[in-house]
């Protein structure tokens, strides 16, 4: 049970990312949800290499114990930088969207649908 | 030599132009338009020369950064250890499209964003967007496919909001990116679920590993929803219509070939990574009940719709549908041989073909709507009319487009959907019927814009379309035609060629593990 505690923590993480991306109206809070998502799922990630006990994989100089496995963190990194880009991309557009609009409430920014 | 390299060119040419693009720019505006033409141009050389490589010899091979391209498994390993791309026919016939249609946006791009400010990053955008897509559709890793799945996001939505003087871009670009992000996250944790259960991210690798397990089960979910979410399947299309009307027009053309690579993504995890273990009939099913639900629902949005953008974007949504239930049926008979000999291949080749035809006339009819609002500044059919008299060509290429979105012969259009409608009927008849009957929408739609636009006495301003504009536009139409004229030879040399590389999924895991 207590080994599987990180699998639950992304699970609540991911799912209270969804609540927020459905439920909150404010652009801000629905870019934290995309983030919390992204957070559960790079946990996720890292959880699956991970071993009790075991060392950074890094070979130089290292000593014979055992290692967590790399490619995790790897693929980990990749997602957060990627995560990084287009959380900036995005609170750029919700910048523009308050310059054009004066408001971030979802349900006021809608010229579209008219 | 040269043909050695020939996958990793291809994504590498236009991602280094790419960051050449803003420094050309600092010399001359001219210069930079040429450069990027000629990348383009270059890289669609390339594209074809793979391809008669593939159609010739098979799939094609490439591991990134091994001592030779093709050594996949080198000594010691029994799996791949490295990055591969692996070019089958459906990989090279997508990559066809993207090239074409990149091509065309960036000749086009040179009159219409001729005014604009900001071109230097607009045209980086958009080389980056064109390599993101080559990468997706020739990556043969899964955690490679959500890498360039996410350049092409930020890429697109980068290109979505680019007019930021207007409020309503920003709005779009918000909602897709939301969209694309959430879906490249979904893709992220399947591809995490698998890598957790079998060790491995090379699509070969998996797909001859693959239990289907309920975990399994979990993450073939989260990768369908994930990549329709991107590819603007019907209940996840909210953003197709807003992205499309506000993307700057030679954009949107090219935003229909970013929503087909994720499609591509869809039917090559479909296929080649669960194709073997599973009976795919209920997720034949599921494919065929959202491509159903996309044409509909797609056409009767389109039909109350007043700007034409907009318009054209729901039934961008609609036209998805036709190539989700022509491979959805291909997928759904997979396991019973006679029927898939009988009509499924050929419901899949329709499917197929329907793609690149859409990319054609659908392109052609998002040029033609932009050279309107280029001519005239407006967006609203209802303040248009009689554009017929002044944009003579738009108006001759705007008939052609329609007629071929609406399935009317000689064009392309025509030719995928009976195709479509022949060989779904032998599945199930109703499907048919349904899809026939959203063509005749389709067709009602198409010329109420007609009517509204082109028609009428001469009541606004209107300036004269670009040479530039025209010719993207003819470009497009010839091939329109073309392709309606001969649609057998096309079906033979490049959509079969597809088909089969999707069907035969023993041959995309051989080419990597060596016979397994």
């Amino acid at each position: 049970m207590i080994d599987n505690l990180p699998f639950i923590a992304c699970a609540i993480l991911v799912i209270l990312g969804l609540y927020t991306l459905t439920f909150k109206r404010n652009l801000i809070k629905i870019v934290i949800g995309l983030n919390l998502v992204e957070s559960g799922v790079n946990l996720f990630l890292i959880t699956l290499g991970y071993k009790s006990n075991a060392v950074a994989p890094i070979y130089t100089m290292a000593a014979k114990e055992e290692m967590v496995l790399p490619t995790p963190q790897a693929l980990t990194l990749t997602s957060i930088v990627i995560g990084l880009a287009t959380t900036a991309l995005i609170l750029s557009f919700t910048i523009l969207i308050y310059k054009h609009y004066k408001t971030i409430d979802a349900s006021k920014v809608r010229r579209l649908r008219e | 030599m040269i043909n050695e390299h020939l996958p990793a060119l291809i994504i590498g040419i236009p991602l280094l132009a790419a960051f050449a693009t803003p420094l050309i720019s600092k010399i001359n505006d001219k210069l930079r338009n040429i450069f990027v033409i000629g990348i383009l141009g270059a890289t669609l050389c390339l594209v074809i020369s793979l391809a008669f490589n593939v159609f010739n010899n098979g799939i094609f091979v490439y591991v990134m950064g091994a001592k030779s391209p093709g050594l996949t498994l080198p000594s010691g390993y029994k799996m791949p250890v490295r990055i591969i791309l692996e070019v089958d026919g459906m990989s090279i016939f997508m990559a066809i499209i993207t090239s074409i249609v990149s091509l065309l946006g960036a000749i086009y791009s040179w009159a219409f964003m001729h005014k604009e400010t900001g071109k230097d990053k607009y045209y980086t955008l958009l080389l980056i967007l064109a390599a993101g897509m080559f990468g997706m559709e020739f990556t043969g890793d899964m955690f490679n496919f959500f890498v360039f799945l996410e350049i092409t996001s930020i890429a697109a939505c980068g290109l979505v909001g680019f007019r930021i003087n207007r409020g309503e871009s920003s709005e779009a670009a918000f909602k897709t990116m939301v969209m694309y992000t959430l879906g490249a996250l979904f893709v992220l944790f399947a591809i995490g679920i698998l890598y957790g259960e079998y060790d491995a991210l090379n699509i070969a690798t998996l797909a001859s590993r693959i239990r289907y397990t309920m975990l399994d089960k979990i993450a073939l979910g989260l990768l369908v929803t994930g990549l329709a979410m991107k590819a603007g399947a019907v209940p996840m299309h909210m953003w197709v219509p807003d992205a499309y009307a506000e993307a700057p027009a030679p954009i949107t053309m090219i935003l229909v070939a970013n929503s087909q690579a994720s499609l591509y993504g869809l039917f090559r995890v479909c296929f080649t990574l669960y194709g073997l273990t599973i009976s795919t009939y209920t997720l034949g099913w599921i494919i065929i009940i959202l491509g159903v639900l996309s044409m509909f629902i797609g056409v009767t949005m389109a039909l109350i719709q007043k700007k034409i953008k907009r318009l054209m974007a729901y039934h961008a949504i609609s036209q998805t549908g036709y190539m989700l239930l022509g491979v959805g049926v291909g997928l759904a008979v997979l396991s019973d041989a006679n029927a898939l000999n009988t009509y499924g291949l050929k419901a899949m080749e329709g499917g197929i073909f329907h793609i690149m035809n859409h990319a054609m006339y659908k392109g052609l009819l998002f040029l033609t709507a932009g050279a309107v609002i280029y001519a005239t500044g407006k967006r609203n059919l209802n303040e248009l009319g009689g554009l017929a008299h002044k944009m003579k060509f738009t108006a001759i290429f705007f008939i052609i487009g329609a007629a071929a979105i609406a399935g009317l012969p000689p064009f392309n259009g025509f030719a995928s959907k009976l195709i479509i409608y022949e060989s779904v009927y032998k599945f199930n008849p109703m499907l048919s019927v349904i899809a026939m009957l959203v063509s005749i929408l389709t067709l009602a739609s198409f010329v109420k814009v007609f009517q509204s636009a082109f028609l009428g006495p001469e009541i606004i301003e209107v300036k004269k379309e670009p040479k530039s504009m025209i010719f993207a536009m003819l470009c497009l139409s010839v091939i329109i035609i073309a392709f309606g004229l001969f649609p057998d030879i096309v079906v033979d040399k490049i959509v079969a060629p597809a088909a089969n590389a999707l069907v035969n999924s023993m041959q995309y895991i051989a080419a990597i593990l060596g016979g397994a």
